[in-house]
């Protein structure tokens, strides 16, 4: 890649004023670096995977509210987590964690392991059980 | 205690923060030498595991290799410390401080305020340097950022504290003696040698390998798994050879301005022009990148050009055996 051919795309980078190191050669092929403010073609790629995260939060939410998963789903998708850096998280068995996804076996959590989950997603128990939906 | 640190800018973490504590201590080591010595460049198809519910691909080493690779080949002795209480964990960092002695610390990426969020995953091996503390606010040189930054003590023992896979553990590292001669030209030949190894090793998922074994994987997403899958696996696989700390194209722009500088330092002129070669493939991983970007970028994209990110895939993968297996009779 040339140093003129580095792009200098809009992206999220951008808008955070934030650019990147790229190598690239000069016009007697000598390497240099450049700064890249962002690149289209990995630019749709974050998006899409960003969207697809936010589509998983909306679906945890809904099933949360009609009753079919607990909080702890929904709170995963939102932290961009899942099950296997949940349950890291918390210190428990994958399985353990699955089954909490479960409305009733969430209502009889005690306060200790409601503790564990608030505090991975920094967060208070009060949260945890009462998600605050409008934020 | 300094104020001041001779932050630089770099692509990749690792590399970056290696570099700028060497840098402190006057020892003026390029980014791509870090990397070229410490055999950074592969390509790997990671079975089993899921990240972000997709495959899983790599263009470097694991996290960590370099580091060790590099440091022992040149010959420079550090000290590692991993602490599971957080206290602990501060004081020593604190103590370090205090003698002027900067450190690299391993931290997960999610907690870090200064990431645009967007950024922020569960990604626990990223390196930053610490430089320096005002009140309760640590001076950060944060290798891919333009510019030094600020931690909290609340904010910085969050990240050095992040749990998940590479979980940090608070680890701080900080050279203890670095030679006063090195032997360049043997510490790159070990680089290169290593790396031609694992690029051209006989495992179905690694080096060229590992890149014929993707492009039969691409092949096949589209009946397996369907349209809307097979463009997040794509779209996962350009984002592990272009998101920040590539450099571009996958790291082989890093490994070309590595060759093209140590084929003066380890009179190797042959170098230079295996060093625009991989500048070339490297176009080529772009290339590819642009090509699958079309496709999941475009809900009708025909499926058949499923089939021809693959083809290109195919022909990256005879290119780099072609050319590591000529590098590696230079060594």
């Amino acid at each position: 890649m040339k140093k003129s051919e580095v792009p200098q795309d809009e992206s999220d980078l951008a808008n955070a004023n934030f650019r990147e190191l790229c190598y690239a050669t000069d016009e007697q092929g000598n390497y240099v670096t450049e700064k890249s403010t962002g690149w289209d073609v990995k630019a749709a790629a974050l998006t899409n995977a960003v969207e697809r995260i936010h589509r998983r939060t909306e679906e945890a939410r809904q099933r949360m509210q009609e009753g079919k998963a607990s909080p702890i789903a929904y709170y995963m998708e939102l932290n961009r987590m899942d099950v296997v850096v949940l349950a890291q998280h918390v210190g428990l068995w994958r399985w353990r964690v699955k089954r909490h996804f479960d409305p009733a076996r969430f209502s009889r959590l005690k306060e200790p392991l409601l503790r564990k989950y608030a505090d991975a997603f920094n967060i208070t128990v009060q949260q945890l059980k009462h998600p605050d939906l409008g934020a | 205690m300094s104020d001041q640190f001779p932050h630089k800018q770099s692509a990749h973490c690792e590399n970056g923060v290696i570099s700028g504590l060497l840098r402190y201590q006057g020892s003026a080591v390029s980014e791509p030498m870090v990397f070229g010595i410490g055999s950074g460049l592969i390509f790997c198809h990671i079975p089993f595991l899921m990240v972000d519910q997709a495959p899983a691909f790599t263009y470097r080493s694991m996290p960590g290799h370099i580091f060790r690779s590099f440091t022992k080949r040149v010959g420079i002795k550090m000290e590692q410390r991993k602490f599971n209480d957080h206290k602990e964990a501060q004081r020593a960092l604190d103590a370090s401080l205090d003698q002027g002695r900067p450190v690299g610390l391993q931290v997960g990426v999610y907690n870090l305020p200064y990431f645009p969020p967007e950024y922020r995953f569960h990604f626990n091996a990223h390196n930053l340097i610490v430089y320096g503390k005002r009140g309760d606010r640590y001076l950060i040189s944060d290798p891919v950022m333009e510019v030094v930054t600020e931690l909290s003590e609340v904010e910085l023992e969050k990240v050095r504290f992040a749990k998940g896979a590479f979980a940090p553990k608070g680890q701080m590292y900080f050279p203890v003696s670095v030679p006063e001669e090195v032997d360049w030209r043997k510490a790159i030949h070990k680089g290169v040698a290593r790396t031609s190894r694992d690029m051209l090793a006989p495992i179905p998922i690694v080096g060229y390998r590992g890149i014929h074994y993707t492009a039969n994987l691409i092949r096949k997403w589209p009946a397996k798994v369907g349209k809307k899958k097979a463009d997040h696996y794509l779209g996962q696989i350009v984002r592990m050879q272009e998101e920040i700390g590539t450099g571009g194209g996958g790291f082989r722009y890093i490994f070309a301005a590595f060759l093209q500088e140590a084929s003066k330092l380890a009179e190797h002129p042959e170098w230079m022009p295996m060093s625009h070669r991989m500048t070339a493939i490297g176009d080529q991983w772009r290339d590819f990148a642009l090509a699958a970007s079309r496709i999941y970028r475009d809900r009708n994209a025909p499926a058949g050009s499923y089939n021809e990110v693959a083809d290109m895939l195919d022909e990256l993968a005879e290119l780099e055996k072609q050319f590591f297996q000529d590098l590696k009779k230079t060594v």
